[in-house]
This record gives structure tokens, sequence and C-alpha cells, in this order.
């Protein structure tokens, strides 16, 4: 197991109001901890200076709940692709290496402390529509409706976002067309959520542009950064839709 | 205390719908004037919140996360069992019923898991309604597979991500209803205090960890959702941040704690590879449908594959001792949790482990890949397939089924897995145990209702794979929102609950103290080290064996301990500004208090059942030994104060409808 | 944002078409015939007024749409890093901006001219009324190689904003499908290269034989 002598640049920032800056650490890690068990033994050293450790939002570390978040060298969750910070592993750094650490940037994300923001903006534009208008017990039987596998298979895939953000931390725009389309894609796909689509397609774009999300300009940086490889298709396939609403509606 | 579960009368069957059609109603006019907090919003909760939402009344939703589709239902890989019976391989509500309580090991309540797996196949249609993208076959039909301990194919599934397709579900049900106005969701707010006026739960005190501000809400019934306390062995497959506060401040105001030491320990996580490991990652069980789990039969290779002189791929078959197909032929690789956990354990203090550590066992999918390969190769009309070939076609077949699975073990491990065999060890991940709850999940505390893990719920001393999700959802969308009922038809006289009342100050005060005090202990060692040497405590003597002289070691061991915390803990921050290492150190304060009646729970227990194992109780095998004459019951307990000798209320099991045996497996 | 982007692409392959008439060795008669019936024509005329407003909506919107995405990002990154995104995607703005400053250097110098009736009028033979020597400029123009160079460069920037707008304006429009979004990125390849190359072959060609 071979010592990493690691230089942490990390962003720390009070709270949303004061002015943030870098600080500069040095770490001991192994090649087999995760980013995050890294940042634990930064925060294990701090707590034992009495020193604030850094703040980071994070809880399942399996990759999948969206909670962790972190630009590392410049990327969303890190160098790795198709990985969240937590499954990003020291390996796949050098010894002596620098490593420059901070938030997720966008005016719809502010930062609360250090490396966490709020991405409550989130939840808001799944709350305009990103949903299927069925109350508990209503259902008609699972197999009522067959769906082919390879429309169940897509829907999946839109369906695998887990909301953490990347997409919008890596958009110059600070766009959330990702995620939104994701959502749209998933549900729109399924005759279940056909229905509801076009309405759906309005309501959550214009919470979209309410939040402060910046606008699609096909960069691309989303698709590249995104730990699920969630496709720009859904974007497309949400410009589609929009589209039809404004023309037909 | 009268334990009254509240059982219906008549026929099993019949209990529930018979029970359901007689449950008092409140009219929609008085459920808009009635005022449900929910705390937690997993499966259980964000489907409790979302159904009550929909039911009209009006609902205060907390989480402690920054978002509701964090909580760590989503994690969840497996599947979600139901009784569909849509592979037409003889399954029905019934088999469900009886593979649970047998899995359970017999210390579960017969009519709350006859219920469940009626509810179970409502929960597929809604799931579905929603927008769960399921598994489906080419016809365009739902999927199956099959899980540990039953012999039929009821497990639906979304590739690896089943909870995490439910969650969002559940999420977007809530989310809709927040839409609406008859849910207002609390993020980034943690319950810190239950409040209890004449004698009901009225309301929470609740921090708001963005500002540190302490706030009151005040409800005519409180609902939990808020999960296991696997967190108690520091190193679980749970979240980070998965805690156990909510359930033990509750205990504090007079809760009971049912069979707090039934803990699942998961046959098939990673291993722990160092001291700085944070956390468990959990292998899906489904990986034993078509993984063989073995160890070498000579200690020799074992001990070469220690030392990195052998890899698993160098010992020949018959060198390979598959102790799973050896032990239990007649299900195999495919026997419970806790059966499986166990049988690598042994083999490991056998010395036949396989890692550094001699900790892990072989999940090897060899084989699979083989049979698959050769079945695709038949299918593409390639009769004369090389080995080589043989190899990818069945790679291939393997990758779709387990592919992202493959892939995390690739992440974390560095190794393979589709060319070396996986290696894995059985890990702290499901509690059994909690809250007791009677038939219509409402505590001892009237108004207090528990739902999914949080509560002792029904699958007694062992959970079968695939079922927490339907037990959460069950309870959300299915039992809970009906339940309620018995309690809030009495309260539609109930005006407004005034947060001004004495309670809610006292209650209020209680937890500014608390709090003050651990940022004042000033002490030296960081919340994660204590918790740490609690984790330890816990594993070693109250995990995966137990014995008495153990067990009253342990307990003196987590007094010192407790007593350690309080004087030696180093909180930095204040408690009025966000601060998670805070918000640590109370959950930590819970889970030391907890771990102590864990360790008198199993020392209690003098018998063996499902994952609770006390070595003195075991037969000649190996198995567990129940004792059904005197410990067929839930042991509750209750222990408001957290010194001195916790109290033990019984509530014996009665079995009217099966029959009730030895488990076996073979 | 898209359809007006569109439109102009449409519009540069017209222009390029008319505009390759100056390569021809007449003299510059078919090219001042063209211009003739380009300036004479009321439906062409039309559709010129459309273009500047397109050109103009193009601008602004481009403008507005950067202002707004700018702020909705806020600050920035003290690392950046580009990987696995078309680099020119992200300097669109920048691009844009070169090439309006172009278009009005471009319109000064002919269209104007063109408009202002300063140009001399020439007769050919079985063309029945005199048109504008627009030639005449042309020819003076590219002998000049700082003009050539400046032509030539800002081709290669509407290139480079060609690059990605082509494509980016059919994901837009969500024209997007797995099996034909192979065929429009070759398109839009071969478009933003084939077209500023055949607008930038003019200049040198009239350069080399002046």
């Amino acid at each position: 197991m071979s010592a990493l002598h690691l230089n942490l640049k990390v962003w720390r920032q009070k709270n949303q109001q004061s002015k943030g800056e870098f600080q500069t650490y040095q770490v001991e890690a192994n090649e087999h901890m995760s980013f995050l068990e890294m940042m634990d033994v930064l925060n294990q050293d701090l707590i034992e200076k009495k020193k604030e450790p850094v703040a980071f939002d994070h809880d399942c570390r399996e990759g999948i709940c969206g909670a962790c978040s972190m630009v590392i060298n410049g990327k969303p969750h890190g160098p790795l692709s198709g990985t969240t910070t937590c499954q990003l592993h020291m390996r796949h750094f050098k010894d002596g290496e620098t490593i420059v650490v901070e938030p997720f940037r966008a005016k719809a994300f502010p930062i609360v402390r250090d490396l966490v923001v709020d991405r409550s903006s989130f939840d808001r534009i799944i709350q305009a529509g990103g949903f299927i208008s069925v109350n508990t017990g209503q259902a008609i039987d699972g197999n009522a409706i067959p769906i082919d596998k390879d429309t169940a298979s897509k829907s999946f895939d839109a369906a695998a976002c887990i909301g953490c953000g990347a997409c919008v931390a890596a958009c110059p725009n600070g766009s959330a067309m990702l995620f939104t389309s994701a959502k749209i894609s998933h549900l729109g796909l399924l005759p279940q959520g056909k229905m509801e689509h076009t309405r759906r397609v309005n309501n959550m774009v214009s919470q979209m542009d309410e939040e402060g999300f910046g606008f699609c300009s096909n960069i691309g940086a989303c698709e590249a950064e995104c730990p699920k490889g969630i496709s720009l298709e859904n974007i497309a396939r949400m410009n589609r839709g929009y589209i039809k609403a404004s023309l037909l509606d | 205390m009268n334990l009254d579960a509240k059982i219906p009368v008549g026929e099993l069957s019949e209990k529930w719908t018979k029970y359901k059609s007689s449950i008092p109603l409140v009219s929609p006019a008085n459920k808009r004037r009635i005022d449900v907090i929910v705390v937690g919003t997993g499966l259980a909760g964000a489907a409790a919140a979302a159904s009550l939402g929909e039911l009209g009344y009006n609902v205060h939703c907390f989480t402690f996360h920054d978002s509701p589709r964090r909580a760590h239902s989503i994690a969840a890989q497996g599947g979600i069992n139901a009784a569909k019976n849509y592979q037409n391989d003889g399954d029905s509500v019934y088999r469900l019923f009886y593979d649970t309580i047998k899995g359970g090991d017999y210390r579960a309540r017969e009519a709350n898991v006859y219920r469940l797996a009626e509810v179970s196949a409502s929960i597929i249609d809604q799931a579905v309604a929603q927008g769960v993208p399921f598994a489906r076959e080419y016809g365009g039909l739902l999927e199956n597979r099959s899980f540990g301990g039953v012999q039929v194919s009821r497990t639906f599934y979304a590739r690896g991500q089943t909870g995490q397709q439910l969650l969002i579900g559940a999420y977007q049900a809530l989310a809709r209803q927040v839409s609406l106005g008859n849910v207002k969701l609390y993020n980034r707010h943690e319950m810190l205090d239950l409040v209890i006026i004449d004698g009901k739960a009225r309301g929470i005190i609740a921090r708001n960890l963005l500002t540190g501000k302490l706030e009151r809400f005040g409800g005519h019934a409180v609902v939990l959702g808020t999960g296991g306390y696997g967190n108690v062995f520091y190193l679980s497959t749970n979240a980070m941040g998965s805690n156990v506060t909510a359930a033990w401040k509750s205990v504090k105001r007079g809760a009971l704690m049912a069979n707090p030491c039934f803990t699942q320990i998961h046959p098939t996580c990673i291993p722990v590879s160092g001291d700085y490991q944070s956390k468990l990652t959990l292998m899906s069980e489904s990986l034993r449908n078509d993984g063989r789990v073995w160890v070498p039969k000579n200690i020799s290779d074992a001990q070469a594959i220690q030392q990195g002189k052998k890899t698993g791929a160098q010992i020949p078959e018959a060198d390979r001792d598959y102790f799973l197909e050896r032990r239990y032929p007649a299900f195999g690789n495919l026997v419970p949790r806790d059966v499986a956990s166990r049988a690598a354990k042994v083999e490991c203090d056998k010395g036949h482990g396989v890692s550094p550590t001699g900790l892990a066992v072989f999940l090897d999918f060899g084989a699979a890949i083989e049979r698959y390969g050769k079945s695709k190769a038949n299918v593409l009309g390639i009769h004369n397939a090389t080995p080589n070939q043989i190899t990818e076609l069945g790679e291939a077949v393997v990758s779709e089924k387990y592919g992202n699975l493959f892939e995390m073990y690739e992440k974390i491990t560095g190794e393979n897995p589709y060319k070396t065999p996986m290696k894995i060890y059985p890990a702290v991940h499901y509690t059994m145990g909690g809250l007791w709850v009677d038939y219509n999940l409402e505590t001892n505390i009237p108004g207090l209702f528990a739902t999914g893990e949080c509560n002792f719920s029904d699958h007694g001393a062992n959970r079968l794979g695939a079922s927490a999700l339907m037990q959460g959802l069950a309870d959300g969308y299915f039992v809970l929102p009906y339940t309620i009922g018995v309690f809030l038809s009495q309260e539609i006289r109930t005006p407004k609950i005034d947060t001004q009342h004495q309670a809610f100050v006292e209650a209020e005060q209680n937890v500014t103290h608390t709090l003050n005090q651990l940022i004042n202990v000033k002490g030296n060692q960081s919340v994660e080290a204590l918790h740490k040497k609690l984790g330890k405590i816990m594993w070693e003597y109250c995990g995966m064996a137990r014995n008495k002289e153990g067990l009253t070691k342990a307990r003196t061991m987590i007094q010192d301990l407790k007593k350690e915390f309080w004087s030696d803990v180093y909180v930095p921050g204040t408690a009025n500004e966000f601060n998670p290492e805070l918000e640590k150190a109370m959950r930590v304060a819970d889970f030391i208090e907890l771990g102590e009646l864990m360790v008198m729970d199993a020392a209690n227990r003098n018998e063996s059942c499902g994952g609770h194992f006390r070595e003195e109780y075991q037969d000649e095998g190996g198995e567990t030994l129940r004792d059904d004459e005197n410990y067929k019951y839930v042991a509750n307990w209750s222990w408001p104060n957290g010194q001195d000798e916790a109290k033990l209320y019984i509530e014996p099991l009665k079995y009217e409808f099966i029959k009730i045996a030895a488990r076996n497996y073979k | 944002m898209s359809l007006s982007g569109l439109f102009l692409i449409v519009f540069l392959l017209i222009h390029l078409l008319g505009n390759l008439q100056l390569l021809k060795a007449d003299g510059g008669q078919a090219f001042n015939i063209y211009g003739y019936f380009m300036t004479h024509n009321p439906l062409i005329k039309m559709v010129s007024y459309g273009l500047y407003l397109f050109i103009l909506i193009h601008a602004i919107q481009g403008t507005l749409l950067w202002l707004k995405n700018r702020s909705a990002k806020g600050s920035s990154y003290a690392v950046n890093s580009n990987a696995g995104t078309n680099m020119f995607s992200r300097y669109m703005m920048h691009f844009g901006i070169i090439i309006f400053i172009f278009i009005i250097i471009h319109m000064i110098q002919f269209w104007l001219k063109m408009k202002m009736g300063v140009l001399d009028q020439v007769s050919y033979d079985g063309v029945d009324h005199t048109v504008a020597n627009l030639y005449a400029p042309c020819q003076l123009a590219f002998s000049n190689i700082g003009y050539v160079l400046f032509y030539v460069l800002s081709m290669l920037i509407l290139a480079f904003h060609l690059n990605h707008g082509f494509q980016s304006a059919f994901q837009t429009l969500g024209w997007n499908h797995p099996k034909y979004n192979g065929l429009i990125k070759i398109v839009g390849l071969l478009y933003s290269i084939l077209i500023p190359l055949g607008f930038a072959i003019i200049p040198i060609f009239m350069f080399l034989n002046k």
C-alpha cells in the first residue's frame, strides 16, 4: 500500500455572504482510500488541531444518492468519467500531486459553506411537474400496459439521474437542461407519463428559468461530466416537446 | 404497561380486508384541519407523506438531507418482492407470508406479515403507474428474478438500482403533493426531540441545519420513517448520515424499543481494506443467483492467497470448497442472509479466508460465465465456439445482468471481477429491531407512528432479501394512511397544536441544553474517533456471533465509552451555524446509548434465532438453536433515562395459522 | 437562435454560389449581371431585408443569451477543464462578435457602394441595360494583401462558428436521432469547412490573379 503525499487547495467559505478563498493543506493518504475518505483524513487532522473541518455533502458513498459534489481539478466529481466523488479512489492520483477542490458553481446553487451548495432548486423543478399524476391506490395491474423492453430501457437510462447537479456545475452557462430533460425523458417515454408530457415540459422549463439557471448552448460539458452517463439526446427530446408545446398550445 | 398489538380477530386471510373497511374515517373537511408530521423521506416516509397529502391531511414533512431524494432507500440494489405469481411458478400471498415468517426464524407477527404479503402486489402496480422503469421481458411484461430464502421468482427489479427507482417514484409523488400545497417540505431539518402533550405525540423540535436554529412544529400526530440504526456498528452498508436519533429521542420520551439486538449481517459486501474506511459497500444479493461462494479446501492454499502468492484462479476445481452448496444443497448459494453470513464467518475463522486480513470468501462467476456463454453461442448458432469466444459471450450476458455492480466492485477494489473472483465478506446491513408498533403501526405513545425500517417490523429475527423495499412502501402507501385514521378520527375536535405550550418550551430547552453540552465538552477526541470505538465494541461482541460473557463485558465497555464521550469529545464551531460535526455528535451520543440497550437485549435473549446468534445456543452442525418455549416473544425495552436497568415488556408471539418448526434450508 | 442560425446557414450557401462567379475569367461580367439581378429582383430584395433582420435577431439573441448565461454561472472556477467538449462551443459569442464586425466592414465596402450608386456603370452584350461594376472594387480590395488576410482570417472564425452552430441548431430544435446524429455531425463538419473555404478561395484567387 503506497502512501500518497498530497497538496490540497480547498475552497473555504464560512457562509453564503462571506467571501471565500483557497486554503492549502498537506494530506497523507493511500491509494485504497476513496476521495472522501481522504477528505475525512484531512478533517480528522483539522479537528485534532482544533480547527474547523471542511464541510462537504456526502451520504451513501456508493455513488447513488447524489449528495457528494465537489469540483476536483476543474472537473465535477473529479477526473474519472462515470464516477461520483465518493467512488473516486486515490489510486488515480500521484504522489506529490496538488489537487484543487472547489464547490459546484452556479447562481442557482448558492454556497452554503465550504464545498456545500444548496441544490433545492432541483427539487422545485421536479415539483413543477416531474411526476405522473396518480394517487395511491388508483393504479391498474402492473402488467396491464406492456412496455417494450427497449423503451423501458431508454426510460431507465434517463431515470438513472441521481440529481447531483454535476451537469449544472460543468456547464459554463449554469444550465440545468440535462437534469430537467432527463426527468422529462424518463416519464415522457413511458405510456403512463405520455398524457402529461406537454404540460410537464412547459412547467418544468419555466421553473428552470425562474430558478436562474442558464440556457443550453449545446456545449456538451454536462454529458461529458455526468457520473451516470445521461445523454444529450434527452435535451433534444425536451426541446422537441417544448417547441411542439409552443406551437400548438 | 399493557402491550396490545390490536390484531383484528378472524381468519388470517380476511383480517386486513375486514379491518380496513371498519376503520373509522375522517371527513375531507376535517382532514384539512388536521396536521400530520412525517419525519424522514425514504420509501416509508415519502410514501406516507404523499399518500396522507393525497387524502387531504395537512402534512409537514422533514428530512435532514438537502433533498428528499437522498434518503438511503435509494441505495437498495436488488429488488422488491411481490406475490404476483407472474412467473406461474406457484407463488401466492400465503407463500410469501410463509417464506417471510420462516426467513425471520418465527419471531414476527403472523397478522402483520400476512398483511404485508397481501398488499405487496399493489405496490408493484402503484410503482409502475408512477413510472418506475422495472425490468421487462421482450414481450413487454414485467420480469422477475429469485432471491435468498425462497424457491420462486417473485423479485421485481430495475437493473441494480431498484431502491433508487422506487424512491424516485415516491419522491415524485411527494413532490406532486408539495406542488399542490398538501405537503410542506422542510429539508435540512433534523428532528431532535418529540413533544408529548397529555400523553399524546403532538409535535417535534427540529434543528434547521443551515442556520442551527431550533424550530417547533406541532401536529395532531407524528409519523417516523427514519430508517434503521446499523451505523451503531460504525462500519455498515448504511449511508454516513443514517442514524437512530429520531427514534431514540422517542425512546427517551417513553416509546418502546423492540428487539434491538436483531441485526442483519449481509453476506456479500466488499471486505474492509483499512482502518481509514468510512463505510462498507454492498454487492447485491442478486449476485448469488449466479455467483458461487467458495474458499480453498486446503489452509495452505488459503494462506498462499492471503500472502498474495496465489490467486483464486490458480486453485483447481477439486481443491475448492463451495461451502454453501455443500452445507445447504436445497437452497445452495441462495440461503437466507444470516445463514450465508455465518457460514462465511465459520470458514474464515477456520483459516480459509482469502484476503490479506483473512476475512473474505470468493464469489465466483466463472461457472455462470461459461454456462451463459455456451447458451448464447447456441442461440447465435456458433456450434464449435472456442473457450475464448464462450467466455466473451458469457461475460456479455453477465454484464447485462450485473454490469453496474461489477463496475462498482472494480472502482472500489481495482480488481476486474470478470477475470478474478470477487472477494466478499459479511457486513452490517439492516436492523430488524426498532420501535414497537401495534397492528396500526402506532407505538405505545398514542399519536406516534413508526414505519419502514424504523419500526420493529415484519421481518422477525432475519429479513429476506428484497423485503425491505416491500415493507417500507407497504407501510407508507397502503397501511399507515388507513390505520392512522383510528387515532386521528378521535382528534377532529383537537384544535391546531399550540407550539407555545409548556411541553414545547421544555422540549426545546432540553435540546438546547444537550447541544450546548456537546459543544462545551471541548475535549480531545473527534466524534468520528469515538464512533469508531463504539463500532469496534459492537462488532466484536454484538455482531455475527455473541455470547453471554462478551455481552456483559461489552456493556461495561460501552458505559465507559459513554463517560469518555461526554468528557472528552471535541465538537468544533457553535450550535448557531451549519455544523456537520455537531450533527454527528448528537447522533453518536444516541448510538452509544442504543448500543448499550442492544447488548442488554442480546444478553437477555438466551437462544439463537435468525441474525441473533448466541454461541451457547447452536446444534452440532452449527445451526441456530431457538428456544420457542421461553423466547417466542418480542422483547420491548423502556429506557427513558438511559441509565439504570432498562425495563423489559414482553409481547408473546402467537402462531395460530402456521406450524412453527426448526428452520431448514438443507 | 437556432432558426435564425439555420436561415443564415442557408444564406451562406447561396451567397457563396453567387460569389463563385468572381472566379470566372470574364472580367467580372457574370458577377456584375448577378449583382444587378440581386439588387433589382423584388423577391430577392424582400428576402434580403429578411436577411438583415435575421442577422440582427441572431446577434441580439446571442448577446442576450450570453449575458443571461454569464449571470447564471455566477463565479468561475480556478481550474478549468474542457475535456470531452467541443472547444468552439465555448467561444461562440467571441466568434460571433468578430463575424459581426466583419459583416459591417464587408457591407460598407461593397453593399453600401452598390446602394449609393457610386459604382461605374458598364454594359454587356445581350443585356439591355447597364449594370453597376461591383467587380471593380472587389478586384481593388483583393489586390491588397491586408484585405485578403482579413477576409481569410474572418472565414476561419466563421468556420469555427459554423462548426458548433450547425449541429447545435439541430440539437436545439430537437432534431436528434441516434440513427442520424452521425450524419448531422459529418454534414455539419463538411459544411463548416467547405463554405468558409469557398469564400476564402475567392480573395486568394483574385490576389494571385491581379
